[in-house]
């Protein structure tokens, strides 16, 4: 894999160390950076948008950092970007999460939490793994349709256009577990805990080459 | 549509080895943590977690090393515990690389560290393990112990994996302690009768000696995943041939 500039946006939510693990593991000779300066992300070849916890702190500590009006600038660049869990459920509309939230309105759609079930075999939040139905996209290359990712999560995405689905899993009830449009992937999963096949994801994407 | 059942490998380590005893006693080397480590994540393992039994606290920090090498190379979820006592030592394991970090002893001495930590880091962080075993109490049918086994409590098992999941606790890891090494197959009752009382999922532990075991644990037992030490580590069964077996026995797994 040749070397490249890979920026991973801190905004100070969540541990990102498994993220950075990954990219060093499978790009050992890029220069992959954690960092919520501007001038780092936008000199990167790729940004991953990683997060973890609440909508509302999020969002909050996203604009803390500095970050919250560049993600929309950043996807319009055409760059390769990768979103992460909440990475992925903040570029949409509204999440329901802390009493409601508007999110980054980037795509439309809203985020909503699982109902629990009395029988007790769904619990919430979701934490485990659980089979990722394809649809049609380069990322998924070389990774078997329904393989196994790991989720941890108690919101799921609904998207206004459900073109911009490209992964689907049941729990319960069937949710958009990954998009794209354009230069953009998001996965709610964990693809840096996700063994063989998260790790096939994130090479695909570090060897994507978005037409825009 | 329900999660895949999970296979736990757990590598009990002590000053930076992987070591595995019988009735908690009587260690026996097993290798190397990163390699052991590498080995499951190759083989299918859904997890790995780490137990630090190193009895002095001169040792302590070896676990953080461990874990931090691990995770630089074996990407699916990482568990600690062990001498795990403050938020302080959660963040210290999560920072270099672990997912969940696991108390025991500590939350008996102090629940309100579960509920301190589970705020803070989130509930999907926070494991709270149970050591426990049949009780000749009139009281309860099973009683947790602390201290690796040696202090008994008087409290309540069930009871108290209620209160950790009231508490915040993500996940409660049961270790049947009379089953622990022996190869006679998990405490069912035990295990069932805490997967039943709580909605957060179960980890059996304690006592697999044969595949039909991690089946009785799931089937018999209601657990949610089965951890398993000694099978693994000195070659008796492979992870992929314990998943294999589910598979064919009708347990949902991830192949």
């Amino acid at each position: 894999m040749t070397a490249q500039k890979i920026a991973i946006v801190d905004y100070n939510m969540g541990n990102l160390r498994s993220v950075y693990n990954a990219l060093a593991f499978l790009s050992p000779k890029s220069d992959i950076q954690i960092t919520h300066s501007p001038d780092v992300i936008e000199e990167a070849d790729r940004i991953v948008i990683p997060g973890q916890g609440a909508a509302r702190d999020c969002m909050e500590a996203m604009q803390a950092a500095g970050v919250k009006q560049r993600i929309a600038p950043w996807i319009a660049s055409g760059k390769p970007i990768f979103g992460i869990c909440m990475g992925m459920q903040l570029l949409f509309d509204h999440s329901s999460e802390n009493e409601g939230v508007d999110c980054l309105g980037i795509y439309g759609g809203t985020v909503r939490r699982f109902e629990t079930d009395s029988s007790g075999d769904r619990k919430v939040p979701q934490m485990g793994w659980n089979a990722v139905e394809q649809r049609e996209h380069p990322l998924w290359h070389g990774i078997e349709n329904n393989a196994h990712f790991y989720f941890a999560h108690s919101y799921y995405l609904t998207p206004s256009d459900d073109n911009i689905s490209v992964g689907l899993t049941d729990y319960g009830r069937v949710f958009t577990s990954a998009i794209a449009r354009d230069n953009v992937f998001a996965c709610q999963f964990h693809p840096e805990k996700s063994a063989d096949a998260g790790l096939q994801l994130i090479k695909n994407f570090l060897n994507w080459n978005p037409v825009s | 549509m329900a999660l895949a059942r999970r296979i736990i490998p757990c590598l009990d380590v002590d000053g930076g080895r992987v070591v595995k005893g019988v009735n908690f006693v009587g260690l026996r080397d097993a290798g190397d943590p990163v390699e052991i480590a590498a080995r499951y994540n190759r083989e299918g393992a859904d997890e790995i977690t780490f137990l630090d039994i190193t009895a002095s606290s001169d040792n302590r920090d070896t676990i953080v090393d461990v874990v931090e090498r691990v995770a630089e190379q074996v990407f699916i979820p990482l568990t600690v515990g062990g001498g795990i006592r403050s938020l302080k030592d959660v963040n210290k394991m999560l920072r270099v690389g672990a997912d969940k970090v696991s108390f025991n002893s500590a939350a008996v001495a102090n629940p309100e560290v579960v509920r301190e930590a589970s705020d803070a880091v989130g509930s999907q962080c926070i494991v709270v393990a149970i050591d426990a075993k049949r009780s000749d109490s009139d009281n309860m049918a099973f009683e947790i112990f602390t201290h690796g086994g040696r202090r008994a409590t008087g409290i309540d098992a069930v009871a108290w994996a209620e209160k950790m999941q009231a508490y915040g606790a993500g996940e409660i890891l049961l270790t049947s302690m009379d089953r622990d090494g022996t190869k006679a197959g998990f405490n069912l009752p035990l295990t069932r009768a805490i997967a039943e009382a709580v909605d957060i999922p179960v980890i059996a532990s304690g006592g697999v000696g044969n595949l039909q075991h991690l089946v009785d644990g799931v089937v018999d037992g209601k657990a949610d995943a089965v951890l398993a030490a000694s099978i693994f580590h000195f070659g008796e069964y492979t992870v992929g041939e314990a998943k294999a077996y589910m598979r064919e026995q009708g347990i949902d797994v991830r192949l």
